[in-house]
């Protein structure tokens, strides 16, 4: 039969559509399936990009992607994709594809800091690289050595590289870009239910009937869920409404009932005023069995600083950029301040010191009445005028708004769905604002349950399912332990077959740190692996510099040439998603597993591979001796407890970390992989440098030693083979069974055992505290409340730059639809660049005018910190009020983060890249 | 554009047209122009006939364009030589404010009054709003929004977004979870600049421009919606007499009924 290869796509899309939804297929129509697919091989996968974690089918022919399509059976997006995922089988083909390692050489070919990129190979590579780090590690010990880790990670590359860095190097100088994404909403988490990740799952968006929308355009950067929440706006849409809370009009305005134009920062006051209104003059409203039962109250300080760097007048800040440091010292209080933080005593004009800066993350229990009398100040008259974001609204149409806002959360009949994302969690106070938006679900008793449910949108594909769930993070280590707690290492340990002492107690560098301390020359070492530092950091000029211009060897791992690639010393070229094993988890929990389709490009090789190699070139005696953390700590020898466990001094930390008995256990071949290649395992047709694998399964080796961590503590994950028999599962998982709604009984076990009703806040971090007023704790004596969860009281307090006359426009910062992240991928896909060739400043067209500059033409967007060259839009997809613009990050030609500022959350330490002053002027 | 590229377009265009037509330079080529009605024309061109016949091919208007999306015809194109046009897919029309093509313009081809309305001060002013190069159409069948896919591409990029292309939403009744985000355009407002074209992901453009008397049919005359007000608008200018004739109607009444049966 001959049928056209469009015909051909339509007809095999639709026989695996029928056959997913048990449709039956006339037998002619699969006949020609089944002829036109011989010779491609479909198997299921996930998309490369954001948190959504849509499924898809990837068709493999002669070792390279032919084609993929959207997963009928995956319950994430039946099907469907955006157009990111709808080129997945594009991503890994460009045409300037890294494949070798790159080393900077002289004309000897010895490695320079100066030299120009030259191919080398592995062998050449990983020695420069071990001689460097070896240089380095003992002149700084494990301080002086770090890793910019990825929430695009494989869940088994994050275990990977927390096992070599953490156990192995015994740094925790390891931190990922999700840093920059979900520190914030992990903190909160953490304070506020003892347990990280959302409760809900995507069908909350099915139940709602109020859809909130906190800095969150989900219409671009989760465009398969906005397409949910639409269908949800479409079953009832006179009843379901949407409100979108943002500093710019954006697409998510179009089926939005209400739009809330704010200024940045003012969330903090908005919803101290939508709990003010509830608890002052809709005490109905409040769910009391529920708060009462389930429930604390809970305050902080507010002098917390701007997690800028600590030293104010540092010698690397350019004079242009003190005033704004200085704020990390003190700040003067204004007038709005002043009322916002009336209950506390604060006067206008007063000088607050940052004495909290090194402590933020203290918090303390309060009473009722004393969480009421903080929130005194928050009336709507003066929210009103302090939140107004766009200064051509009438005040009277703003308030009618807010009050519209309280009712869509208060009304008992409503279910309430508040969705937030980078607004909320890229803020100097992430941390309080998620927290703020639990407090307001908390006490109206309206979480965890179908469609009551506050919910952090993640943004990248395993942010969840790796930087957070694994604990990339430079204080974290699996299933929600830490460092800095003694039991935790313990457990670490035992499970990773470390002696007693091997773990740091002394939480790492988190990112900003990890560029500031290179810039100051503490690190010397750093390796980047699937993200790109240096085009997604603020105040990005300090840090290329500090690259290139410092005595340090920076190594980065990556798919294509970048601006990270291009500061680097060393590039090593990394296969990408489909040329390797692996396994995401998204926003709602759900981990979904792939297997290796094809042989990697040229020479590109795993991270997972990567690690492990360069894990031959260290002995035991090399990095398990004593080492000097800090004058209070030192971390001591412990090859003689390895000793005693069967290590020898001149054992790698491969033998001890990958290739270790148990690692040996897992054979392969292995029948989950019939039919699959397997690089680690048993090398393949490319035979580099005689490559030929490891002899066993080291991907389930790492997940099976992985899950023990999440057994019996809330995390539960399911056995490896599982997850290549189902569509994904919703830790925990129980009995074979995912769980729904966490903290709810009636679908959570850990919920039920708690034995307190129907729900049960159950995680176990911070829930022993002393209790106090608003002004602080009182005593030493703490109280413990299991299983609850605490309502928040947090306060408005400017940013750390606000516009004035030499600088006297918001910046805002983000992603637009069309591409991902840094663009080293979708750049590179034909159709998605000419969509999006380049970033634009979009502008509001008055301030257009009053800057005298008009559509395409190019400007100059200045801040305290550098600027760059884009041209201007008044009449795009974003349409910002007066007084902002807004320029995405995706676009190495326009270096937005050289203007960002580096002001950070101080208690999550994630960046805020949505507001900093700016000027603008014609190029 | 520098005035080097103009007149090296122009010099080529000549040395050509001397070799090709025997001297004469221009006469000649418009022939090649005559079958190609799919032109897409700069901002403010004059109805296609009365262009062709008053466009001198001088090229200003090219040199104008900042974007360099404006062409001059070359021989082999199968277009009226020497006279400007677009291609949206490759550079379209960025809708430029201040129309730099229209008043560089020195025959009047491109019409200032076609692209000019009073503002808030009663002046006239350029307003490239009003622009009408072409029409935006869609391809249903190839366009992957109507097939539940979030794209949307070819809306983001419209400068007249919610004006001259909408998204019509529909519930998804395949998955029933999701719903179709699905483009339209509205003739009305879209000025055929071609930035959607350009967006647009699929292999071949989903979304094209048409010259608008190709891809706009015209409704008639003596039936107005009757649920939309704004319909009855449409018939201000059309004459009120009216007499109908099809092959029926041929004959006399009278000569007809005095027929033999």
């Amino acid at each position: 039969m001959n049928i056209s290869r469009r015909d051909f796509l339509k007809t095999t899309a639709a026989v695996s559509a029928a056959t997913a939804i048990g449709m039956a297929v006339p037998d002619e129509l699969k006949a020609i399936a089944k002829e036109t697919e011989a010779g491609w091989r479909w198997d299921k996968s996930v998309c490369r990009f954001c948190g959504t974690g849509c499924g898809i089918m990837v068709a493999t022919k002669d070792d390279m992607i032919v084609a993929v399509k959207g997963d009928p059976a995956a319950p994430v997006n039946m099907g469907l994709n955006c157009i990111k995922g709808y080129f997945n089988a594009k991503i890994m083909y460009g045409a300037d594809r890294l494949t070798e390692p790159l080393l900077r050489v002289n004309d000897k070919g010895e490695f320079d800091k100066k030299g120009k990129f030259k191919p080398v190979t592995w062998e050449k590579a990983f020695d420069e690289m071990a001689k460097q780090f070896k240089k380095h590690y003992s002149a700084l010990g494990p301080t002086g050595v770090a890793v910019f880790g990825s929430g695009q990670y494989t869940i088994m590359e994050g275990v990977a590289a927390v096992k070599l860095i953490k156990g192995g190097f015994r740094s925790n100088n390891i931190d990922p870009n999700a840093r920059h994404c979900m520190a914030s909403a992990v903190a909160a988490f953490m304070q506020t239910f003892g347990i990280d990740e959302p409760a809900g799952n995507y069908d909350d968006m099915h139940y709602a009937d109020s859809i909130i929308l906190w800095g969150a355009n989900m219409a671009e950067m989760h465009p398969v869920l906005w397409s949910k929440v639409t269908d949800r706006k479409l079953s009832k849409p006179d009843w379901v409404k949407i409100v979108n809370i943002s500093t710019f009009a954006n697409r998510c305005s179009s089926i939005s009932d209400v739009e809330i134009i704010i200024k940045p920062s003012t969330d903090l006051a908005i919803l101290n005023y939508i709990t003010r209104e509830i608890v002052y003059n809709r005490p109905d409203a409040i769910d009391w069995d529920f708060v009462n039962k389930n429930c604390v109250f809970a305050t902080g300080p507010v002098d917390i600083g701007y997690g800028l760097r600590p030293q104010v007048d540092h010698k690397k800040y350019k004079p242009g950029e003190l005033d704004t440091a200085g704020k990390e010292a003190f700040k003067i209080i204004t007038k709005e301040e002043a009322q916002a933080m009336s209950a506390l005593g604060i006067k206008e004009g007063q000088k607050m010191e940052m004495k909290n800066a090194k402590t933020p993350d203290n918090h303390w229990l309060i009473s009722f009445d004393d969480f009421k009398k903080g929130l005194e100040p928050y009336t709507l008259d003066f929210v009103a005028a302090l939140a107004k974001g766009d200064p051509d609204e009438s005040i009277e149409d703003f308030k009618k708004k807010l009050v519209t806002l309280v009712d869509l959360y208060a009304a008992k009949e409503r279910k309430v769905t508040s969705f937030w994302t980078m607004g909320f969690n890229q803020h100097i106070r992430g941390t309080w604002v998620n927290e703020q938006a639990y407090t307001v679900h908390l006490l109206l008793g309206k979480q965890s349950q179908p469609g009551n449910s506050a919910f952090s949108l993640t943004g990248q594909p395993s942010a969840c399912g790796t930087a957070r769930e694994v604990g990339t993070f430079s204080h974290r280590l699996p299933s929600d332990m830490v460092v800095a707690n003694p039991k935790h290492r313990e457990i670490s340990e035992k499970i990773w077959k470390l002696p007693e002492g091997t773990l740091n107690p002394v939480p790492g560098s988190h990112y900003m740190k990890i560029m500031r301390d290179l810039e100051d020359g503490k690190i010397k070492w750093v390796w980047v692996q699937v993200n790109n530092p240096w085009q997604n950091s603020a105040n990005m000029n300090h840090w290329i510099t500090a690259a290139r211009e410092m005595d340090n060897f920076i190594v980065v791992s990556e798919a294509y040439p970048g601006i990270s690639a291009k500061v680097a010393d060393l590039i090593l070229p990394s296969a990408m998603i489909f040329e390797k094993w692996g396994a995401y988890g998204n926003a709602e929990r759900r981990t979904q597993h792939w297997r290796q389709q094809v042989t990697p490009v040229g020479h590109a090789m795993s991270d997972t591979w990567q690690m492990v190699e360069f894990s031959k070139r260290l002995t035991l005696a090399e990095v398990w001796k004593e080492h000097k953390i800090s004058p209070e700590v030192t971390l001591p020898n412990i090859l003689e407890k390895a000793k005693a466990m069967g290590y020898k001094e001149t054992d790698t930390l491969f033998d001890v970390l990958f290739a270790n008995n148990e690692a040996k256990t897992y054979k392969w071949p292995d029948p989950v992989g019939e039919g699959f290649m397997n690089s680690e395992a048993a090398g393949d047709k490319r035979n580099v440098e005689g490559f030929k694998g490891y002899g066993f399964f080291l991907q389930k080796y790492l997940w099976e030693e992985y899950r023990k961590f999440t057994l019996g503590n809330g995390h539960d994950l399911a056995d490896f083979d599982t997850y290549h028999k189902v569509r994904g599962l919703r830790w925990p998982v129980v009995d074979g069974k995912e769980t729904l709604w966490r903290f709810n009984s009636e679908y959570d076990p850990y919920a039920k055992a708690a034995n307190t009703g129907q729900f049960a806040f159950y995680g176990k971090a911070f829930k022993e505290l002393p209790s106090g007023d608003l002004l602080g704790p009182k005593g030493e004596e703490k109280v413990k409340f299991p299983n609850k969860a605490k309502i928040f009281l947090r306060h408005y307090i400017d940013p750390a730059e606000i516009p004035d006359n030499e600088y006297p426009l918001w910046l805002s910062t983000g992603r637009v639809l069309e591409h991902w992240h840094s663009g080293t991928m979708t750049m590179r896909v034909p159709e998605l660049y000419r969509a999006v060739p380049e970033a634009v400043c979009s502008m509001n067209p008055k301030d257009a005018k009053t800057h005298n500059v008009k559509d395409g033409d190019l400007i100059w967007v200045e801040s305290r910190r550098g600027k760059v060259k884009v041209h201007v839009e008044t009449r795009g997809r974003n349409n910002p009020p007066r007084g902002l613009i807004f320029v995405p990050w995706f676009d190495e030609h326009v270096l937005i983060n050289k203007v960002t500022l580096d002001a950070t959350c101080p208690i999550s330490k994630e960046t805020d890249f949505k507001k900093c002053a700016v000027k603008i002027y014609k190029a | 554009m520098m005035p080097e590229r103009r007149s090296f377009i122009l010099n080529s265009l000549k040395s050509l047209g001397l070799a090709t037509a025997g001297g004469l330079v221009w006469g000649g080529f418009i022939e090649e122009g005559r079958s190609a009605p799919l032109i897409l024309r700069p901002p403010g061109a004059v109805p296609e006939k009365q262009f062709i016949a008053s466009c001198i091919k001088c090229g200003m208007c090219v040199e104008a364009c900042p974007y360099e999306a404006l062409k001059l015809a070359t021989p082999g194109e199968n277009k009226p030589i020497g006279t400007p046009y677009l291609i949206p897919r490759i550079n379209p029309c960025r809708m430029c404010k201040d129309i730099p093509c229209v008043p560089a313009c020195p025959t009047g081809s491109l019409d200032k009054a076609l692209v000019s309305d009073k503002d808030e001060s009663g002046e006239t002013k350029l307003n490239i709003d009003l622009a009408k190069m072409g029409l935006a159409v869609i391809d249903r069948e190839t366009c992957i929004a109507y097939s539940g896919i979030q794209c949307d591409a070819c809306y983001r990029a419209c400068p007249l977004i919610d004006k001259a292309i909408t998204v019509e939403y529909t519930r998804n009744v395949r998955t029933g979870k999701h719903a179709m985000l699905a483009p339209v355009v509205h003739s009305k407002a879209c000025t055929g600049c071609g930035m959607c074209e350009k967006a647009c992901v699929t292999k071949k453009a989903s979304i094209f421009i048409l010259p608008r008397e190709i891809a706009m049919g015209e409704s008639s005359e003596r039936y107005v919606k009757g649920w939309d007000e704004r319909d009855e608008n449409r018939l201000k200018d059309v004459p009120e007499k009216v007499t109908t004739e099809t092959p029926r109607s041929e004959k006399k009444a009278v000569d007809y009924l005095n027929e033999e049966f």
